[in-house]
This record gives C-alpha cells, sequence and structure tokens, in this order.
C-alpha cells in the first residue's frame, strides 16, 4: 500500500500546489494545507529520543539480569560474563556483546504486583488515582520536546504492538498513536481527491468550531486537535519512516524475523526519522506455569532484537542520543511455584538502561543471596523516570498542572540514579 | 420501615414542589423515583451555589435517549416523529415504547454488548488462549434481556454458573463464559471480577498486600476466593479444523490445600513471606461456619458439594448485601450520566464515598424494592430533568467536571465519546446498510470491524486496550476507513442515492434531512454556506456533493460525540 496518497499522474508538489490552490473554501484553520507548508524532506536532529522495551506480564529478572545460580531457587538459567562489568543470562550473549553500552539496575523495589497497577505506576511515575489521570512516559516527553520537534509531522509518540498508557491530563493530542510490529498504519489513503477534500475539511472544521464555541473545550476540543495531527500525518513523507520492509534484508535478519525484532528495527527508523519516543511492547512475561522452557523460547528473540537494536545506534551514531529502557511492571518471585512458574513480585526486581550519554557495563545495586530482598539502595518508577528524563535533556524542575488544578512533579518528582552519570 | 419511607416520600414531594426547576407538568407524570433524584440532585446544586444548564432540545434528548438506550442515534424518521409530537407526555410515550416490545431486539442486542464488554471485556473469546465462546456469553445475555432478567437472578446465574460454554453443546450454559477465563491460578480473577462487578468493590490489589488506602485487607481477598475453589474448568475436545479452545465448568469436591474436605482450607502468602490459612468467609465477616453452625462445628467450611455449594452460598450473600443493589444502580446510573457517584463506578467504599450517598441508598433499596428490574430503574432516569439538561456549560457550572478531578454535581449532561460499539451500530442504521442479515452474520461482521481496535495483553488479568479512545487512529479510520466509505457511497440502492434521487426534496432539504441524521439538528447559518459552496463545486451533481457534507458530518466532534 502507498503511505503517500498522492493521487495518480500527480507529482508530490503540484499535490501541493493543488491543496494550497483549493482555497475557494476560505476556512483554513483546519486543512490539508497547514502541514504542508512545512515541507521539510529531513529533520534538523537537535533532540535526544527514548526508546522503551516494554516487557508486558512482568518478566522474571531473577532469570535475566539478576542470577542466583547457587540460591536454591535460582532456577536452571546460568550467568555469563559479558563487554561490561555486569554478568546476564546464558540465553543473551549477543546483548552480552553490548553490555559496555547497557546497565543494569538491580535494586528496583516497588509496591504494585497486579498488572494494570504495575503498568500504569511504571510507566507514569505515580500509582492510579481515581481522581486523576497521570501522563505515561512517551505522552510527556513528547508534550516537552514539542518545542523542538517542531518539524515532526509524525505523531511524537508511537508504541508499535500494544496501546502503552494514555496521556492522562495532558490530552489525546499527546497519545501513543500504535502500529503493529510491521509499521502498518492503517487507513491512510484519502477517500477522494485533494480538491473535493478540501471542501470536505472546510465544512469539517466549520461543524467542530461551531460545537466547541458551545461547549467550551472539553472532549470537543481533544477531538478537534486529534483531526489536525491526523490531517499533518496524510499526507507527510516523513510516514516512510514505518515502511520497515524498505530495510535491507541483511538488517532485517540481523534483527530477527519475529514480532520484537521487526519492532525494534521500526524503534531505530521512527527514532532515526526523529521522533522522541517510542515504546515497543514484548509481552507474554506472565510466567505463573513451565518458566523456563517459555525462558527457552522468548530469550532468544529478545536476545538478537535488543542485541541488533543497541549494535545499530552505535553503529549509525545515535547511541549517545538515543535513551534505551527494558523493562516490565514488576519482576517474579524468587520462589518457583507447583507449576514450575514464578509469581508476581515487586519487592526486588531489575530493569535495564543505556544510552543517551548513561553509563554502561555497571551493575547498579544488589540483591540478597535469594534474590527477595534489595540490599543497598532501592530504586522506584519515579526514580528510574527521573533518570531517563535527565538523560533526554529534559529539566525535572519541570512540574505540570493537573485537570484537578493539582501541581504535578515530572517523573513523580523521583531522583536520578546518581551511579549512571559520568 | 415503611412509614419512614412513606414519611421521606412525602417530605421529597413537598420539596419538589417548592424546586422551581422540577416543571410542574412533568411531575404529575413523573413516577416517585424520578422525582427522588431530581430532588437529591437539586440539593446539592443549592449547596453548591450552581445553576443547572437549561433543559436539552427534545431533539437533543431523543438522540441521546436512543443512544443510551438503543446503542445507536435515532434514524431521522424516529427523530421528526418524536420533535412532531405535539401531545403531552411525549418523553414518556418514548421511553415506554424503547423500553417495551416494539425495540425489545434492539435494547437487548445493546445491553448484551455493554455486558458482554463488562463481564468478559472486549477481547474475551477472541484470542486463542481464550476459553470464552463469545457468542455463548451473548446468547444467555440476549435472552436475558428479552425476559427482562431481574439482576440478582442474572448475578446469581453468573456466579454459580456449571455447564459448557459452547452453544450446541447437550449441557450448554451460556453464563457460565462468566468465569471461564478467570478460574486459573486458583480463581483470582473470579474473585476480583466478581467483587468488582457485584459488589463494587476493588480487591484485586489486596491480593498481594494489604490495601494502603482502603479498608480492605489481604485475608478479605482469600476468604472470598475461599468461595470458588470448588469449581473447575475443563477443557472439551475441539471440533476439527477449528483450533479454538473451549470448556466447561464444574463443581467438584475441594479437598483443601491440606487434603481434608471436610475442612477445606486455602493458604495464601503474606508480604512478609508467611503462610495464612483461610475459609469461606463474605465481605461483611459472615462466614459459612456460622451460617451453618447447627450443622456442626466445622460443617460451613466442608469442601464437599452435597454438604455446601460454595458458589450458590455466595450468590445468596451478594443478593442480600447492601453492596449488590449500590454496585448495579452505580454502574446504570454511570452508563447514563457518563459518571457513576465513584469513580471508578466499581470501587465504592470509604476510601472513595459516593458523591450523592443518600440518592445512591434510595436507589438501591428502590432496586431491592422492586425485585431488582433494573429497567424500572431506567425508566426513573430517563425521565428525570437531571438526564434532560443540555450539555452546553452555563457561566455558574462551568466548574462542575468530572474529568477536572471534580465530585459530579450533575448539573449539565456530560459529553462523552460513544462507544465504537455505538459508532458501527449508528452508522449501520443511519445508512440502512446490512438490515437484510442475519443476526449471528451481523455480529460477525461487527466482532471483525472492533477487532482492529482491541488489543488483549495476553496477562493473568485479562488485560486489555482499545484505540478507540479518541485518538489518531480512531480519526483515520473515520477519515478514511472502509466502514465510512461504504457510509459514504452515493452508488445505486445506497443510503445517500436515496435521498439524493428522492423527487420531492429541494437541495436544501436533502442537506437539512443529512444534518438531522447525523446531528439531530438543522445546520447552521455558516455551516450552510460551505455548504452551497460545495452544491455549487460540484456544479448540479448532488448526489457527491451530498457525499462531502456527510464524510464531513460524521467525521465531525459533534457525531462522535453523545450530547
Amino acid at each position: 500500500m502507498n503511505p503517500f496518497p498522492i493521487p495518480r499522474g500527480m507529482s508530490r508538489r503540484h499535490f501541493l500546489n493543488h491543496l494550497a490552490g483549493a482555497a475557494a473554501f476560505t476556512v483554513p484553520a483546519l486543512s490539508l494545507t497547514n502541514s504542508l507548508a512545512l515541507g521539510a524532506e529531513k529533520l534538523k536532529r537537535s533532540h535526544k529520543s527514548a526508546i522503551l522495551l516494554w516487557m508486558g506480564g512482568g518478566p522474571p529478572t531473577i532469570d535475566i539480569w539478576d542470577l542466583k545460580p547457587d540460591a536454591p531457587t535460582g532456577g536452571p538459567l546460568k550467568p555469563i560474563s559479558t563487554a561490561g562489568d555486569v554478568q546476564i543470562c546464558e540465553r543473551l550473549p549477543l546483548i552480552a556483546k553490548q553490555m559496555d553500552k547497557l546497565s543494569v539496575i538491580r535494586s528496583m523495589s516497588t509496591r504494585e504486583a497486579d498488572h494494570d497497577r504495575g503498568a500504569y505506576y511504571m510507566r507514569t511515575g505515580y500509582v492510579p488515582n481515581p481522581n486523576v489521570e497521570h501522563p505515561s512516559y512517551g505522552a510527556v516527553v513528547a508534550h516537552e520536546m514539542e518545542p523542538v520537534v517542531k518539524d515532526l509531522e509524525i505523531p511524537p509518540f508511537v508504541s508499535i504492538g500494544g496501546g502503552s498508557e494514555g496521556p492522562g491530563f495532558l490530552g489525546m493530542a499527546y497519545a501513543p498513536f500504535q502500529v503493529d510490529s510491521s509499521g502498518n498504519v492503517r487507513d491512510l489513503a484519502l477517500p477522494v481527491e485533494a480538491q473535493r477534500m478540501n471542501g470536505r475539511v472546510a465544512l469539517l472544521d466549520a461543524v467542530e468550531s461551531n460545537f466547541i464555541s458551545s461547549r467550551k473545550g472539553g472532549v470537543a476540543e481533544e477531538h478537534a486537535k486529534v483531526v489536525r495531527k491526523a490531517m499533518s500525518l496524510l499526507t507527510s513523507q516523513q510516514m516512510a519512516a514505518f515502511q520497515v520492509d524498505k530495510e535491507p534484508q541483511a538488517m532485517r535478519e540481523k534483527y530477527g524475523a519475529t514480532g520484537f525484532g521487526r519492532s525494534c528495527l521500526l524503534a531505530r527508523r521512527l527514532v532515526e526519522a526523529g521522533v522522541p519516543f517510542v515504546e515497543v511492547d514484548f509481552g507474554g512475561w506472565d510466567l505463573h506455569q513451565n518458566c523456563f522452557d517459555r525462558l527457552d523460547q522468548k530469550l532468544p528473540e529478545m536476545d538478537q532484537a535488543m542485541g541488533a537494536l543497541v549494535e545499530d545506534l552505535a553503529q549509525r551514531g545515535l547511541w549517545n542520543d538515543t535513551v534505551v529502557l527494558w523493562m516490565g511492571e514488576f519482576g517474579r518471585t524468587p520462589r518457583i511455584n507447583g507449576d514450575t512458574g514464578r509469581d508476581h513480585y515487586a519487592r526486588a526486581w531489575s530493569a535495564a538502561i543505556g544510552g543517551g550519554g548513561l553509563k554502561g557495563g555497571l551493575a547498579v545495586g544488589a540483591t540478597s543471596a535469594d534474590g527477595s530482598r534489595v540490599e543497598t539502595e532501592p530504586y522506584s518508577a519515579e526514580d528510574l523516570m527521573a533518570t531517563v528524563i535527565q538523560a533526554l535533556g529534559l529539566s525535572l524542575d519541570t512540574t505540570f498542572t493537573s485537570t484537578n488544578g493539582r501541581p504535578m512533579k515530572i517523573a513523580g518528582g523521583g531522583k536520578v540514579i546518581r551511579d549512571l552519570f559520568a | 420501615m415503611k412509614s419512614t419511607v412513606l414519611r421521606r416520600m412525602c417530605l421529597l414531594h413537598i420539596l419538589g414542589i417548592l424546586l422551581s426547576l422540577v416543571a410542574s407538568d412533568a411531575l404529575a407524570a413523573s413516577p416517585a423515583l424520578t422525582l427522588t433524584i431530581d430532588t437529591r440532585i437539586a440539593e446539592r446544586w443549592t449547596e453548591a451555589k450552581i445553576t443547572p444548564s437549561k433543559p436539552a432540545t427534545d431533539a437533543a434528548w431523543c438522540r441521546r435517549v436512543y443512544l443510551d438506550v438503543l446503542g445507536r442515534i435515532p434514524t431521522v424518521e424516529e427523530l421528526r416523529k418524536f420533535t412532531g409530537d405535539r401531545k403531552p407526555e411525549k418523553r414518556e410515550r418514548l421511553v415506554s415504547r424503547l423500553l417495551g416490545d416494539e425495540y425489545l431486539e434492539e435494547y437487548a442486542v445493546n445491553w448484551t454488548t455493554i455486558w458482554t464488554n463488562l463481564l468478559v471485556g472486549r477481547t474475551g473469546g477472541t484470542t486463542n488462549d481464550s476459553l470464552v465462546s463469545r457468542p455463548g456469553m451473548q446468547q444467555y445475555l440476549r435472552r436475558a434481556f428479552q425476559k427482562n432478567k431481574p439482576l440478582d437472578v442474572l448475578m446469581t446465574e453468573l456466579v454459580t454458573a456449571t455447564g459448557s460454554c459452547r452453544p450446541g453443546d447437550e449441557d450448554f450454559n451460556g453464563a457460565a463464559n462468566f468465569l471461564a477465563d478467570k478460574l486459573a491460578e486458583n480463581g483470582v480473577q473470579a474473585t476480583a471480577k466478581t467483587a468488582q462487578i457485584f459488589l463494587g468493590t476493588a480487591v484485586q490489589c489486596t491480593q498481594c498486600h494489604n490495601h494502603p488506602f482502603n479498608e480492605h485487607q489481604q485475608n478479605q481477598f482469600w476468604e472470598l476466593n475461599a468461595f470458588f475453589r470448588q469449581a473447575r474448568i475443563e477443557p472439551l475436545a475441539m471440533e476439527a479444523g477449528n483450533n479454538r479452545r473451549v470448556a466447561r465448568i464444574l463443581d467438584r469436591d475441594f479437598a483443601g490445600e491440606g487434603g481434608d474436605p471436610t475442612k477445606a482450607e486455602i493458604y495464601y502468602e503474606l508480604r512478609n513471606g508467611k503462610l495464612k490459612v483461610g475459609y469461606p468467609v463474605f465481605i461483611d465477616g459472615t462466614s459459612l461456619v456460622s451460617l451453618y453452625a447447627d450443622r456442626g462445628e466445622d460443617f460451613g467450611d466442608s469442601g464437599y458439594v452435597g454438604d455446601i455449594n460454595r458458589r450458590q452460598e455466595l450468590a445468596k450473600m451478594i443478593r442480600a448485601s447492601d453492596e449488590f443493589p449500590r454496585a448495579m444502580v452505580n454502574r446504570i446510573w454511570g452508563h447514563f450520566f457518563g459518571y457513576g457517584f465513584t469513580k471508578p463506578v466499581d470501587d465504592i467504599g470509604p476510601h472513595n464515598p459516593p458523591s450523592h450517598p443518600e440518592l445512591l441508598e434510595e436507589l438501591a433499596q428502590n432496586l431491592r424494592d422492586t425485585s431488582f428490574d433494573g429497567r424500572e430503574l431506567v425508566r426513573a432516569i430517563l425521565l428525570s430533568e437531571t438526564y434532560a439538561l443540555s450539555s452546553e456549560p452555563n457561566r455558574s457550572n462551568l466548574s462542575d467536571d468530572p474529568a477536572l478531578g471534580a465530585k459530579p454535581l450533575f448539573s449539565r449532561f456530560y459529553i462523552r465519546q460513544m462507544q465504537a460499539e455505538q459508532l458501527y451500530a449508528s452508522l449501520l442504521k443511519a445508512t440502512q446498510a446490512q438490515e437484510t442479515l442475519a443476526y449471528d452474520e451481523q455480529e460477525r461482521t461487527k466482532q471483525q470491524w472492533l477487532a482492529q481496535f482491541n488489543t488483549a495483553f495476553g496477562n493473568d488479568e485479562n488485560g486489555e486496550a482499545t484505540s478507540f479512545n479518541g485518538s489518531i487512529p480512531q480519526v483515520l479510520m473515520m477519515m478514511n476507513g472502509d466502514l465510512v466509505k461504504r457510509a459514504t457511497s452515493a452508488d445505486p440502492g445506497s443510503f445517500l442515492a436515496k435521498v439524493a434521487d428522492s423527487p420531492k426534496l429541494t437541495s436544501a432539504d436533502k442537506i437539512e434531512y443529512l444534518y438531522a441524521a447525523a446531528l439531530a439538528r438543522p445546520p447552521a447559518r455558516n455551516e450552510l454556506a460551505v455548504c452551497n459552496q460545495i452544491l455549487a463545486a460540484h456544479k448540479g451533481h448532488v448526489g457527491a456533493a451530498l457525499q462531502d457534507v456527510w464524510w464531513a458530518l460524521l467525521n465531525s466532534n459533534e457525531f462522535i460525540l453523545n450530547h
């Protein structure tokens, strides 16, 4: 499918002129032409980006980043040495080669061991509260980066393979733009030619504006904002970033012919195109049963894709501009249950992070011999988020005002993890 | 007891008459419950010193009633029949029709959709690892709503169901689908969802720890969980050429984790790693042991189904609880007003007190007194002055906005987005598409379309998300998607072709018809100017012009919002 809805027999320039010339309809507040005037072919890069590798379900980090081969409940997997000063699981040989660039935080300690609550907390830095919806990482970064990514026509927060968390009180204009791992974006082809489209858009704008003026903002206004974003995306050449199948065969093989592999490759393309926040969802970690058999399947997929991503970003000179964070909503119990599974465990677990100038090759913090307790300074979702925000060059003094008028500190007021900064 | 209720009703009558906001002609016809609603709600406006919005127009009211009751907007014919009705009590008559036999099928289908999403989620029965038969769930609910099954019977059948989830099996029981995906891991989800839906109690976080903000303790969760431990899920042989999993639910003797069925206990782990023992105890502290004390000291803890069927005991206790009618009222209220008395609707308690506690209690009591007939509550809500307020705020009630975190005062109709299912049904009805298809076939195409918005997380809480939430993919679908492409088609025989070719209508009439169909109002002057530009641009080709107008209307905020 051609993602550029340029009518047959028309060059892009011609098409743009057409849109601009279709001004018989004089209601340009909402128009296809707005976004096209920019015409930026390639973005100038003046900002950092982040990729969140979201491990939905809560991965058993005791089998991945913080192995306990000597503990009775350590499980069958063994640690191996890496390019960094840290040992990780033997099923991750490719990531091991990149561990000089990544650090493991082994002292994550949180309180939410329910999927929904844990996912919300880890991705917003706030525990769920019925009276306010907090914005997720991606929405916060998209919002804060807005002034520096003015030429970006595609959404600043893309979520691959999952829904992420919502934009909360920042509004639907900062919602994750959800695509599948193949980068397919549905419904991009305009239904009619540009000139006729502008007539439609003119009437749409009139109806939207009338409704907004009588209903005073709120959801009605949000809708108009999202319509405007969708319009800008419809005719943008930057949408080519989603075409992951345009990558050379060798590159696709390097990431792996898997969902997570394609997603990571797509994430790299989007970051390259200037998208400040990309989330990649890799689910299926809720390993209450047959934990180790399942890990034998999942870890190689993760290893290949994540290893390729780190190496690729570094080879392209993007590593110092891109923060990569690997985490789930919690870890899993050191105890192995009757179904050879591990259950939800938030008290002591690991996350992995690197890029954006953060120090690599470290193991930050430590857990007890059986992995059940954190024995060093514990870190929270807030601290992890603050670390990412700082690494992206955004100010931790930023305070939002939520819809109910309360001040909300960015990253929930967390403190950065000092060891990761030079 | 009865006399206090009567006295209270009298007082409410007097209050109601004193309130100038309540129109006197409507008052005569309104049932007492409607009056209770309006009086209680108005009391709080006075306290908060705000003036409610003016009443909505007939057409705006009609649009929202159809959307909320039938899950779709009215057709032009339905709308005009109502607005053209000059006789008194027209609103009462419309509500009676919508809740009566004439619309029974559509009513049942809409509430089946709502309850299916509530009971098994939007993705239940659509993924390979789900044991739910969505058609089975829907078949059960559709019949229940066709017969206006009382809510307590519905709850009991869902909580206690045994039998196969799959339609066609000899022991088919569609109600079994509620628990089909919730019995893994000793029924943690069965416990959490039953408490949430039927008791308005969010206990899921207490499975791991005492909740920091509410009174629910970890033991309450596991004692409630003990009621589900006789329930077993048994996988059924799959049909050839179909790899959808199916299952049946059975009640089996529960030997307890200690192996002694006469004293069938469970164990759960505290945060400090200590194991605790638990037996079936309801959330109000009533244990089965205490209920069956006359049968012997430990009889109530028996795991033998022949002694005690734990799920049936649970259903009886839910039915008798104060929490059950409260939870049902709050959910129904939330459906019609956009917000319940608490946010979220299924977490009521001292840690999250309701905005109108007296009204919630009165409505809950009434629900019990009317034998849990949900439709009477719906009727009272629909005929209330509160429900009939405009969605346009005034200067005094702009702050009454639960989206801003305020407790709702219901001083205007809160604008909300249509659900994906409502949009779908509205488009189909407005464009008279698919009317000849059978129910099953219609349902199948609908599920296919809905699937594009839904993601299942594949975790043990059956977590899921929808992208039909006002974000870009939804807007793109409306602009360019197949559904809207079909709805805006002007091919021979299509809805637009019929309007365009109608010899009796002028071009202006045709535009007005489209406005009535999409927005239930005539075009505004500045909109008409653009419509005329569009007509002129198409040089007399009315069909094409109508396509453009129809597209713009369907893509507008005003169309996609319930207001």
